[in-house]
Order: C-alpha cells, then sequence, then structure tokens
C-alpha cells in the first residue's frame, strides 16, 4: 500500500503542477497568476514531504519550509502591486 | 499499520491537490479559482503532511513537518484574503453568471451620482 501510495502521490501532484502552470500561462489577468503561483507553491511543499518520506532524506524539509515561507511573501507582495493600481 | 495509513493518506491528499489545481484551471474568475486553491490545497497538504509525518521516527523530522503544516494553516487564509481584496479593488471583472455584489450596490447607494469610489 505504501509504495503505491508513494508512486501514485509522486505523479499526482505532477500532474497538478502541470495544470497549474496552464493556468499561469493562460492568465488572463495577474491575480490569476498569482493564485496559480501560491497554489504550485503548496503542491511543492506537499512533493518535497512526500518525497523526504518515502526517500528518508530529512534535510529537504528545510527547503519546504523556506518554499513555504517565501510563496507566502510573493503573494502578499503581489497583492499591493495589485492593489496599486496594475491589473494587468 | 503506519505504512497503510500513510499510502491512504497520500493518496486522498494528492486527488484533494489535483482537485484544487483542477478548479483552478476550470472555475470561471479568480475568485473561485480561488477558494478551489485555498480549500483544497489546505486540506490536500494536511493530508500529505500527516501521512509524512506517520513515516518518520526521529523527532526533528515530525517537528519541522507539522510547523510546515501550521505555517501553512495560518497563511493560506490570509494570503487568500489579501489577494481577493486587491483583484476586488482593481475592479478584475467577476464571472457573469454572478448574483449577489454586496459591496458595490452599498456603495452605489452611499453616492447615487458619479463613479463609485472603491475604498
Amino acid at each position: 500500500m505504501l509504495e503505491f501510495g508513494t508512486q501514485f502521490a509522486l505523479v499526482t501532484l505532477a500532474a497538478a503542477v502541470l495544470v497549474a502552470v496552464v493556468r499561469l500561462v493562460r492568465g488572463p489577468t495577474l491575480p490569476d497568476r498569482v493564485v496559480a503561483m501560491d497554489l504550485i507553491g503548496v503542491l511543492v511543499v506537499g512533493l518535497i514531504a512526500v518525497l523526504a518520506a518515502s526517500t528518508g532524506v530529512h534535510a529537504t524539509l528545510d527547503a519546504a519550509i523556506v518554499i513555504a515561507l517565501v510563496a507566502f511573501v510573493a503573494t502578499i507582495a503581489y497583492a499591493t502591486y495589485v492593489e496599486k493600481g496594475h491589473p494587468e | 499499520m503506519t505504512d497503510f495509513a500513510t499510502g491512504i493518506l497520500w493518496i486522498v491528499g494528492s486527488s484533494f491537490a489535483f482537485l484544487a489545481a483542477l478548479g483552478v484551471l476550470r472555475m470561471p474568475d479568480v475568485f473561485t479559482r480561488m477558494q478551489a486553491s485555498t480549500k483544497a490545497s489546505t486540506l490536500g497538504l494536511g493530508c500529505l503532511l500527516i501521512g509524512a509525518a506517520l513515516q518518520f521516527a526521529d523527532w526533528a523530522s515530525i517537528i519541522r513537518v507539522v510547523s510546515i503544516g501550521a505555517f501553512t494553516l495560518l497563511t493560506t487564509p490570509v494570503s487568500a484574503h489579501v489577494i481577493a481584496r486587491a483583484s476586488y479593488r482593481a475592479d478584475v471583472p467577476l464571472w457573469d453568471g454572478t448574483v449577489l455584489d454586496e459591496r458595490r450596490e452599498a456603495v452605489e447607494q452611499a453616492q447615487p451620482t458619479g463613479q463609485p469610489e472603491m475604498g
């Protein structure tokens, strides 16, 4: 069950990142792209957690923490940019 | 037993994460996309992190995984709220099928003539 679960999770998360990239490329407005980028950050954190747990390499969890922090700050910064009046 | 639970949690979590991505792709405007993204990605990431925490034996890794989860649960609603407010104030168009926009009605009622001030 663990073997199948790991394979399924890795493939599904990679497919989810690809689907989110489609939205990131398509737009049509900047907030759409920010939402897609935020989702990609969350998905990559999940991918790293699954990889770290299945391979036993603990060090990659630090990278997941950093990605979660940077994605949050980037979203707040983009929101300020949009709110100042640059919607495109 | 923990292996079985981890497998189930990872399958459920990654399915939710994929549904979030699908919602972001298929929903009609930025606000509906955002609710698909935030709600489902929080639940999906929560399942993935619990499954990962069951696999670790040392406390250092477990605490890291739990802190990632706690941080995500704290920040996802904040960033969703901030992005929604910013895109509403930047006049990002709503979906054609939107039936209720209470803030715009209130603003237009407060100043019936002229351009409504988005503040």
